[in-house]
């Protein structure tokens, strides 16, 4: 009968079990590893993310309607991130890559398809629809379950938070220059104008930008103008013709 | 003349000074942003804060003009237990209120979403839903049981004077400030942690006082083990303030403004939310609710826990193999294959340690079966680890990389946590508080037992109709996603499948009625059971003898 105790059980007994600070240090010291191994090799393994051609920061009037999105929960319902199945490439559009996010703080990727992803939305629908979708989105999808968000169109864009949001960005390391800080907004006023004096200048800083009156609404910019810029550059920013996914570099 | 008092009251003393620093602190703080906030939202809602640092400030001032709190060590504080249990009972009834609204509101959209109240769209509530029920209902829940387990089995009063009181009017203020928060628009969109930079800093005092607290009463202990509850719940506080901090890590737009943005990026921004976000389902939702389990199941059965070494090896595997789980909320995405792979590894190898926790605590009814039939508070309990042992058999299945490209972004999700939520941290949750409320209140027992039959069993369909709705929409509409034509296109319009979701929407509200229900009959019954109105029909015994720590 008299087996000898397993010194695991009485170790656990004598020490942990009678010292709490070291119960929490072995604590701290368990949960840890997990984190540190599959967190940390993200930030210098040079394969995490791919090397495209493209991707820049969101202009200021679309980090202001990616804002927007944030705020009202978007995410909740829409994803955007398509992976690479058959079904999910045929619907949305090639699969997304981790160079499309990195510039997304936080991102964006979502975890539930309420709606349908947004991860290249952008260029499929015409500002009108956007327009009538976001007012009433039964008028252009009638069995849509998506709340109505018409008063983005009423709502005055706020201009003077702009530039202290993108120093915050700047000071994380988001290519913006200060010259672009600095140009933010009459950046964000030339985006909603083509005639504007700027345009050159805003379109050298911001490659690719679509520019025009998003909300259809010339005397005040509005919120609209600004989801809709954002929604119109989602996914549109990587030369497709220039990626080669099979390439070695781009293997996974 | 009336006899002197006995109890010992603490004075205005250090601690008191201190926490009334903190609060003129962020009351100065709180006016400056409501008068030279950068956005609108942040000037709205610095009123707000402001209201609740002077609220703090009038509730010392009320507490230290009567002597202080008190801090006779020869009383357990059973006080902030009993204000526990009430603030878990309000926002049980509040988030769960939230979530019946919100699958209404996925149910009939046009009904009860208005253009102009963007404050209670789909998009801004169901952060408020989730918060309410894991945070404020669930945390509430562990605060309180955690003072009162910790306690007991350390036969030593709670340390920290005034500063449990901090812990707990802080944790209701964050609550406060995060769904207020919300409704403004406020949010980081990290999911589960969505409260801006301020709200986080807050909580993050909090929770350090939290794990003080606790751990200078386990330090006081007149036991010589500590009682493996203490571990879960030592482990619970312990890894959400790492998950926290770190995970929150952000840069502000302005100290006077309400935008932050994550110090994080795309694919790795990505990766720490979700070992974030899977470890708070791992540490708050399951640790510490294992901490209630390995306290209340034997007390109320009592009978000793079955197995000694089955908790060292599965609170050890459990805490070891839960960090790593993340990844499987990221299959297919941009995150790199071989941290996807890691992720899944580890979501199967959990089933072992779970199970061991789950057979723990459905093995202490050996010899008190019949107990399952007598006492609604018991099957309560068992049936709340059954669905622990469900919903962590499914979560592995759902980790596997082929059955996730189903089961991702559907509501196959939204089923599996909720047999958990509902099931596991729920029922755990709703039987631990119908043996503390007699315990605390000192009453024989709780005013109607045929309440608590009719709680269980309307609670319990509720769940099946959720879980099995939820199942059936999840599935079919990721089949529908991958559905192919004769002629190789694809079948169905996205908005096709929306429209099949319909009558599970439906069965969904439904539900989530029921179980609501079951919560307000049993908000009835502790009110009835605190006034004292206890009808004479049960037989439960009163205090019981300390546990001893588990052999």
């Amino acid at each position: 009968m008299a087996k000898k105790p397993n010194p695991i059980w009485s170790w656990h007994k004598r020490v942990l079990e009678q010292n709490s600070l070291l119960l929490t240090v072995g604590i701290i010291g368990v949960v840890s590893i997990g984190g540190l191994v599959e967190i940390t090799p993200l930030f210098y393994l040079d394969e995490t993310i791919e090397e495209v051609e493209g991707v820049r920061p969101y202009s200021p009037l679309a980090l202001m309607g990616r804002d927007i999105y944030i705020r009202e929960g978007c995410y909740t319902c829409h994803s955007q991130m398509i992976r690479p199945l058959r079904d999910e490439v045929e619907r949305y559009g090639h699969y997304s890559l981790a160079a499309e996010s990195m510039y997304d703080r936080p991102f964006q990727w979502g975890s539930k398809r309420t709606g349908p992803d947004l991860a290249r939305v952008g260029g499929k629908y015409s500002d009108e629809w956007h327009r009538d979708h976001m007012r009433d989105p039964r008028s252009v999808v009638p069995g849509s379950i998506m709340p109505p968000y018409a008063f983005l169109e009423r709502t005055p864009l706020e201009l003077d938070v702009i530039p202290g949001r993108m120093r915050a960005l700047q000071r994380l390391g988001v290519p913006y220059s200060d010259e672009m800080i600095d140009a933010a907004i009459d950046d964000v006023r030339t985006q909603v104008d083509p005639f504007a004096p700027g345009y050159d200048d805003f379109l050298a800083r911001y490659p690719g930008a679509p520019v025009r009156n998003f909300d259809g609404n010339e005397r005040v910019i509005t919120e609209l103008d600004a989801m809709i810029a954002y929604l119109q550059v989602l996914g549109t920013m990587v030369d497709f013709s220039t990626y080669e996914a099979d390439a070695d570099a781009n293997l996974r | 003349m009336t006899p002197v008092s006995t109890i010992k009251k603490s004075g205005f003393d250090y601690n008191a000074m201190a926490v009334l620093g903190i609060c003129i602190a962020g009351a100065v703080w709180a006016l400056l942003a409501a008068a030279l906030g950068t956005d609108a939202a942040m000037r709205i809602h610095a009123w707000i804060i402001l209201a609740g640092f002077l609220t703090g400030i009038l509730i010392l001032a009320g507490a230290y003009s009567n002597g202080g709190v008190e801090v006779d060590r020869r009383e357990y504080n059973e006080s902030i237990v009993r204000y526990g249990v009430i603030a878990s009972m309000f926002w049980a009834i509040a988030g769960l209120l939230v979530g019946v609204i919100i699958a209404a509101q996925l149910a009939w959209p046009a009904l009860l979403q208005f253009e102009a109240f963007p404050q209670i769209n789909f998009g801004r509530l169901r952060p408020v839903h989730t918060s309410a029920v894991i945070f404020a209902f669930g945390g509430n829940v562990l605060i309180a049981t955690s003072f009162y387990v910790v306690q007991r089995t350390s036969r030593v009063r709670l340390a920290g004077g005034v500063w449990p009181w901090f812990v707990f009017w802080g944790y209701q203020f964050f609550i406060v400030v995060a769904a207020t928060g919300y409704l403004l628009g406020i949010t980081q969109s990290k999911e589960y942690a969505e409260p801006e930079w301020y709200a986080d800093i807050w909580l993050t005092l909090v929770w350090v006082a939290y794990l003080l607290v606790f751990l200078v009463t386990l330090a006081r202990r007149k036991e010589p083990h500590i009682y493996v509850a203490n571990w879960f719940y030592l482990a619970f506080i312990v890894t959400i303030a790492l998950l926290h901090v770190i995970n929150n890590l952000s840069m502000p737009a302005d100290w006077l403004g309400s935008r932050s943005y994550s110090a994080f990026a795309g694919v790795q921004d990505a990766m720490t939310q979700w070992w974030y976000g899977h470890n708070a389902v791992g540490f708050f939702l399951t640790a510490g609710f294992l901490g209630i389990m390995y306290y209340f199941i034997p007390k109320r059965a009592e009978r000793p826990v079955f197995s000694y070494r089955l908790s060292i090896v599965h609170f050890w595997a459990l805490i070891f193999i839960y960090i790593w789980a993340g990844p499987h909320h990221l299959h297919y995405t941009a995150l790199p294959e071989w941290t996807q792979t890691l992720g899944m590894t580890f979501s199967i190898m959990l089933l072992m340690p779970s199970w061991g926790g789950m057979i723990n605590g459905l093995m202490t009814l050996s010899g008190a079966w019949d107990k399952l039939r007598t006492d609604p508070v018991i099957r309560m309990l068992v049936v709340s680890v059954a669905f622990y042992g469900m919903s962590t058999f499914e979560g592995p299945v759902m980790s596997i990389r082929a059955v996730n490209s189903l089961s991702h972004y559907t509501d196959w999700t939204i089923g599996h946590v909720h047999s958990g939520a509902l099931g596991w941290v729920g029922f755990i949750s709703f039987g631990a508080i119908y043996c503390l409320v007699p315990w605390l209140w000192k009453r024989k027992s709780m005013f109607s037992r045929a309440l608590i039959e009719w709680h269980f069993w309307l609670a319990t369909l509720g769940i099946l109709l959720y879980i099995t709705s939820m199942w059936v929409s999840g599935i079919m509409q990721g089949l529908m996603w991958r559905a192919y034509n004769e002629l190789g296109f694809l079948e169905y319009s996205f908005i096709e499948t929306v429209e099949a979701m319909h009558p599970y929407y439906i069965i969904r509200v439904g539900g989530g009625l029921l179980y609501l229900a079951g919560a307000l009959l049993m908000a009835w019954n502790v009110y009835k059971t605190i006034r004292g109105d206890v009808a004479d029909t049960e037989e439960v015994a009163a205090q019981q003898p300390l546990l001893k720590p588990a052999q």
